[in-house]
């Protein structure tokens, strides 16, 4: 496996524990594609937005700073921002 | 062209709604006030039961004729910046008097109590820091945060544990870490285990600012806040407090022991770019804290009324934010039409409480808000408990009337 193929499927299992970790503030139903927008498709505010964020962290154990929260609009956004908080932590 | 006005519309619409149902909860007049615990709203006396008066000082006379003096001897205002020609000898001495009521050696005071916040965290961080802030953080601490230009990491609510667990995820990461907590926090009424915290700050490390914005004048044997209370003064390197709260005034202070502390005079801006408070601000700020200091048996008072309307509302079954008793008292209800219609209801029968919304609130709770005041009456108290009883009971009782 190169590592490109590697590398999409690591986004598209972050992609899929996302999915199940926002389902309890998805409210509507909406459908996750990596082009939703978090709190304006999924109609949620901006609080809920970073309770929802907390389980992200917990669940990759990694820090998802406030700063890098205010430039992340979708869910592909957010699953780059989980890779390289993953990244980090390796490393770290 | 795209008009500014148009993200707005959501919020705009929500307030329709709330119209819709009555008065606009968010827009209250005061036509005139009475007494620390009186007003007149809608050509009606009410009690004022959503103030944050706690000690009741806002029409002691002592204050009231500093306030004049002041007017007389100074002028309307300072037209300047405390750096330029905004200081005077009043601001000074407040600053002088509120160290020594804190038992600190340095104070700042600045415009307003949202200023605080904003001028310590932005003049004590900066990019390369870390600021660790509590979830239920009231909005002056996340801009403040913001402005400081710092790495914000929201931890769970009263968790050191949380915060322990983040302080390891960012273990080794250059620049300082700043953890700000609140003695008191606003919406639920709960305080922050301070204990718990300082513990967290012997094995990591950190510097520790404490926001006694509801606690300041209320808790402690010396009226200093939570840190007071829990004799932990110590541990905590900064203090911020507000004006408008125990001291019925406005403005707000800074304070710490740090040697380099007064460097914040000329690193903070929210300290430098405005003008100063006004001299009759800045002299009933400081008769106030003279009563204060003077009469411990406010904090006795407002503990004792704090428990009155905490056991009553207790009584008639009301689901509360909090089960430890302060003189902020949140009453949860179960949506936000609800809680509008009973905030009406109150209004209406004289009783005015604040009413907190999403996002305004933790976990998405809709509340009726109370805070006692040192000024209540037993006779005051108990109507603001029989009100509630009778609210609450036609609030969930099958609405005969409607549909007929």
């Amino acid at each position: 496996m190169s590592t490109t193929e590697a590398t999409e499927a690591s986004r598209a299992e972050i992609f899929d524990s996302i999915c199940k970790l926002l389902s309890p503030f998805n409210y509507s139903g909406i459908e996750l594609r990596p082009d939703t927008d978090i709190s304006a498709d999924l109609n949620i505010d901006s609080v809920t937005v970073m309770d929802f964020v907390m389980e992200v962290e917990d669940h990759f154990d990694i820090e998802i700073p406030l700063n890098v929260l205010s430039e992340t609009r979708t869910m592909s956004d957010l699953v780059t921002v989980v890779e390289a908080g993953i990244r980090r932590s390796r490393l770290a | 062209m795209k008009d500014l006005f148009d993200k707005h519309k959501p919020i705009a619409e929500r307030f329709e709604r709330m119209m819709a149902m009555g008065t606009n909860a968010v827009g209250v007049t005061n036509e005139r006030v009475l007494s620390p615990t009186r007003a007149v709203i809608g050509g009606r006396e009410t009690i004022l039961a959503g103030t944050n008066n706690y000690m009741g000082i806002t029409f002691e006379p002592e204050c009231i004729a500093a306030g004049k003096r002041a007017l007389e001897e100074f002028g309307t205002g300072t037209t300047g910046s405390r750096i330029a020609n905004g200081t005077y000898h009043l601001h000074r001495q407040l600053e002088l008097d509120l160290a020594a009521f804190l038992g600190r050696e340095h104070c700042i005071v600045f415009t307003t109590g949202y200023q605080a916040n904003l001028g310590m965290l932005a003049g004590l961080a900066g990019p390369k820091d870390t600021i660790f802030l509590d979830a239920d953080s009231h909005s002056s601490i996340y801009d403040g945060c913001t402005l400081s230009g710092a790495k914000l990491v929201r931890f769970r609510h009263n968790d050191a544990n949380d915060l322990s667990k983040r302080l390891g995820r960012l273990e080794g990461e250059e620049g300082g870490r700043l953890v700000v907590l609140e003695g008191i926090y606003s919406m639920l009424g709960d305080r922050a285990p301070l204990e718990d915290f300082v513990e967290a700050k012997k094995r990591h490390g950190f510097q520790l600012l404490v926001d006694e914005a509801h606690s300041f004048g209320v808790l402690g044997t010396h009226g200093r806040g939570l840190a007071d209370e829990a004799g932990l003064e110590q541990e905590v390197d900064f203090v911020v407090g507000t004006f408008s709260k125990s001291i019925g005034a406005i403005g707000g202070f800074g304070a710490g022991n740090h040697p380099m502390f007064d460097t914040l005079r000329y690193a903070s801006r929210p300290y430098m770019f405005t003008a100063s408070p006004s001299p009759s601000t800045v002299a009933t700020a400081n008769a106030a804290l003279r009563r204060l200091a003077a009469e411990p048996e406010r904090r006795v008072k407002i503990m004792k009324n704090s428990h009155r309307l905490f056991e009553g509302f207790k009584s008639l079954g009301l689901d509360l934010g909090c089960d430890t008793v302060s003189p902020v008292i949140a009453v949860k209800c179960p949506d936000e039409p609800s809680t509008i219609m009973m905030w009406n209801a109150l209004l209406t029968g004289g009783v005015y409480v604040n009413i907190a919304l999403p996002p305004g609130t933790p976990g998405k709770t809709c509340l009726l808000r109370c805070s006692v005041s040192a000024a209540h009456s037993d006779a005051e108290i108990d109507r603001i408990i029989a009100l509630f009883g009778q609210v609450v009971a036609d609030t969930h009782s099958p609405p005969m009337a409607v549909g007929l």
